[in-house]
């Protein structure tokens, strides 16, 4: 067991992916002599190499674009995408090109890309750098989508990301880089699969369903509620593609309401979706609607007005009243 | 005839520095195009290329004649096929044999070839069986062959999008055989050929791997036919300059070849090739062809097109020019010519009956591609169909089906 950031954590998962697979291999701007943006491939590319940590022209659909091509060599690359909000430069390479090669060649090709992107808001940046824009990728087909909320999934999920035969996007919390945590290096622990989500706290009043930055938000929700004498289950649903149905259906029916959290805009976004699929799965069990907490529909909003716009412990509370109330 | 403006083997992209562009006009590509058959079936010189069109025995130029003769033979039949239904689409490719077929011809079986989606005539040369192309245009694959079999990669209808595969490819090439050498592997060394057009040379992925390719010095050969039309839109709305010389901003040599001259494209192709496997980094090629046809089968080129400039181009025909020289030289006779015919008829009955009896695969094989991995939802919602569809078992026999 060791104390270390997220940031630090998703470092020492390259680190023993690049260790433990010769095939792996980083690509991103400013990955390399700098250690990215937010220092998280540090002191990668003295320990690996530049064939290795390669430091990429200023290209997204050229890091996603080359980073296919090296796949289909044999290669497994971990492109990392600088913001949230630069993704998008390459995402016809993700949507067109990486998600549909192994259905396209009946299954005799894999392209086996893990694709970082440090996502989400509460940094107090500019534009473009606070976006939540998973469900779009969400909505394609042949990827799959995880990301941790603490320092032990960070340092083994990225190395489960790697070692996945699929195409993952893996979308790190960024304002919960430097959030420490407890990391056992020498085992998962139980549960382990990455796209399986996590109890994190039980409860038998309500169910909050968060992932990534919102969950510690969650759980502090939890805690408040229970001053008030509510017991308030909290799942990491850690897994966004595919999505944990099982967990989140067992805790739904056995709680009877269900709130369900993210960044991103409500509109058209994974809580909908949870919340069609947990109404057709145990509509006779709930108590009140589905009830989703997230971002408005609006592109995100200046820093300075940005705390209105994120989830917080107030909105989950005041969600929390209005399925308890129902 | 060949020019003397040439880039010369050995100087690592300088070579481009003596070759004049052209005034920022591609109306006059003669003055700097490699040709060296031309229509009139005469071959000419070249300083650098001649030594490469020497290599060439009289059983390959007859086989560049055969594989020319036989995609043109296939071309039509798949028109007739799509004509008469058993085709959802087609993109005939007559008029640019000659580019694919000495492009393919320069290739070694260890290279990787990326193509768009008319490279037909590549796809011979490697050896695909050019009845596996047509599972895509039937509807019942969106591949149809196996890409690892003969190094030749699945079709790519979002354009460009498979330069920057070509190149990640490259780089991946380049590690291998960095390992190999550490190992002292003798393994012959291995480029990949990135097809596109003209049209798609305006997609910023064509932009971004030419960035990617020079940055890394990576061994990969983008060729590009232009064939004048992106559908409807003539290359002048694509370009102000002769695309080739787009490699000199990026730093690697550029050429402009006579993509109807099958010799003159086999030896540039054959340069670039051991140029980018010897390590000394792209080569743009830009064989300029024509396509004599319609893009698809679904086009009209009646509608924005001279039938004189179609005219002008089948003047310039690569088939009628190689049997001139063949004929001309004593190396191909009527026997040779009627062969070829034959041969050409046996392929397309064999496209046609393959085609014909290639049916739809059953639904259900649809969910198993889509991971590579178990996946909950598919699993979840293949088991849905299974049973939605058994609730109609019998219905058939019955005759109450639809």
């Amino acid at each position: 067991m060791s104390t270390m950031t997220i940031a630090k954590a998703i470092n020492e998962g390259l680190r023993a992916s690049l260790t433990n697979n010769p095939k792996s291999l980083l690509m991103g701007e400013d990955i390399g002599p700098l250690g990215g943006v937010y220092r998280v491939t540090d002191g990668l590319v003295r320990e690996f190499g530049v064939d290795r940590v390669v430091d990429t022209p200023l290209a997204e659909s050229g890091i996603v674009g080359t980073a296919i091509g090296l796949a289909l060599r044999g290669y497994r690359p971990i492109c990392e995408i600088q913001f949230d909000g630069f993704v998008f430069p390459g995402f016809n390479q993700i949507t067109t090109q990486l998600a549909k090669m192994h259905s396209r060649s009946g299954g005799k090709l894999t392209v086996p890309v893990v694709i970082r992107i440090p996502y989400g808001g509460g940094i107090g940046s500019i534009e473009h750098h606070s976006e939540s824009p998973e469900a779009l990728f969400a909505h394609t087909a042949g990827l799959r989508i995880i990301t941790p909320s603490n320092a032990h999934d960070a340092y083994w999920m990225i190395q489960q990301a790697v070692d996945c035969t699929d195409p993952v996007i893996f979308f790190e919390p960024k304002r919960r880089y430097w959030l420490k945590g407890e990391v056992d290096t020498d085992a998962p622990g139980p549960a382990s699969d990455p796209f399986q989500a996590h109890v994190l706290r039980e409860g038998s009043d309500a169910t909050i369903v968060a992932y990534g930055p919102l969950v510690p938000v969650a759980l502090a929700a939890a805690a408040a509620a229970e001053e008030d004498g509510r017991s308030i289950e909290v799942i990491d649903l850690r897994s966004i593609s595919p999505i944990d149905f099982d967990t989140v259906t067992a805790s739904a029916k056995k709680t009877g309401r269900l709130i369900v959290a993210h960044e991103a805009p409500t509109f058209g976004g994974i809580g909908g979706e949870i919340s069609a699929r947990i109404s057709e799965r145990a509509f006779l069990h709930l108590e009140a609607p589905v009830i989703r907490v997230g971002g408005f529909h609006m592109p995100y909003p200046v820093a300075k007005v940005e705390e209105d716009y994120l989830p917080d412990i107030d909105k989950l509370l005041e969600a929390l009243d209005r399925s308890l109330a129902y | 005839m060949g020019s003397t403006q040439l880039p010369t083997p050995g100087i690592n992209g300088t070579g481009l520095d003596q070759q004049s562009p052209a005034g920022g006009s591609s109306s006059d590509p003669a003055a700097e195009m490699i040709q060296l058959l031309g229509p009139d079936g005469k071959l000419g010189t070249d300083p650098v290329f001649s030594d490469y069109a020497k290599r060439l025995d009289p059983e390959q130029l007859r086989g560049f004649y055969a594989d020319m003769a036989k995609v043109r033979r296939f071309d039509q039949e798949a028109t007739a096929l799509q004509r008469q239904g058993e085709l959802a689409l087609w993109v005939p490719l007559t008029g640019q044999e000659a580019a694919q077929i000495g492009s393919g011809r320069a290739t070694q079986r260890q290279d990787y070839i990326f193509p768009t989606y008319r490279e037909h005539g590549v796809a011979l040369t490697r050896d695909v069986d050019l009845a596996e192309l047509l599972k895509l245009f039937r509807g019942i694959s969106n591949g149809g062959w196996d890409p690892t079999e003969n190094n030749f990669h699945l079709y790519t209808l979002v354009l460009a999008a498979q330069t920057l595969h070509s190149v990640g490819y490259a780089m991946g090439i380049q590690r291998d055989q960095k390992l190999a050498e550490a190992n002292g592997s003798n393994d012959p060394k291995a480029a990949v050929v990135a097809y596109f057009g003209d049209g798609a040379s305006s997609e910023g992925d064509v932009h971004e791997s030419m960035v990617f390719a020079a940055s890394y010095n990576a061994p990969v050969v983008f060729f590009c036919q232009n064939n004048h039309w992106a559908i409807s839109v003539p290359t002048e709305v694509q370009t102000k300059v002769p695309l080739f010389n787009r490699a000199k901003g990026y730093g690697f040599p550029g050429i402009r070849v006579d993509g109807n001259d099958v010799i003159a494209v086999h030896a540039v192709t054959e340069w670039a090739l051991e140029h980018a496997r010897e390590g000394r980094g792209p080569v743009l090629i830009e064989a300029y062809t024509y396509r004599v046809g319609a893009h698809t089968t679904a086009d009209d080129p009646t509608k924005y097109r001279e039938t004189a400039e179609e005219t002008a181009w089948r003047g310039k025909d690569p088939l009628d020019r190689l049997e001139k020289y063949l004929r001309n030289e004593g190396l191909a006779d009527d026997a040779f010519f009627e062969q070829v015919k034959v041969d050409g008829d046996k392929l397309a009955a064999h496209v046609r009956s393959t085609t014909q009896s290639l049916q739809g695969p059953d639904f259900r094989e649809s969910f198993a591609g889509v991971y590579a991995e178990p996946h909950p939802l598919v699993a979840e919602e293949l088991a849905w169909f299974e049973e939605y569809s058994a609730g109609f078992e019998g219905d058939e026999e019955e005759g109450t089906s639809n």
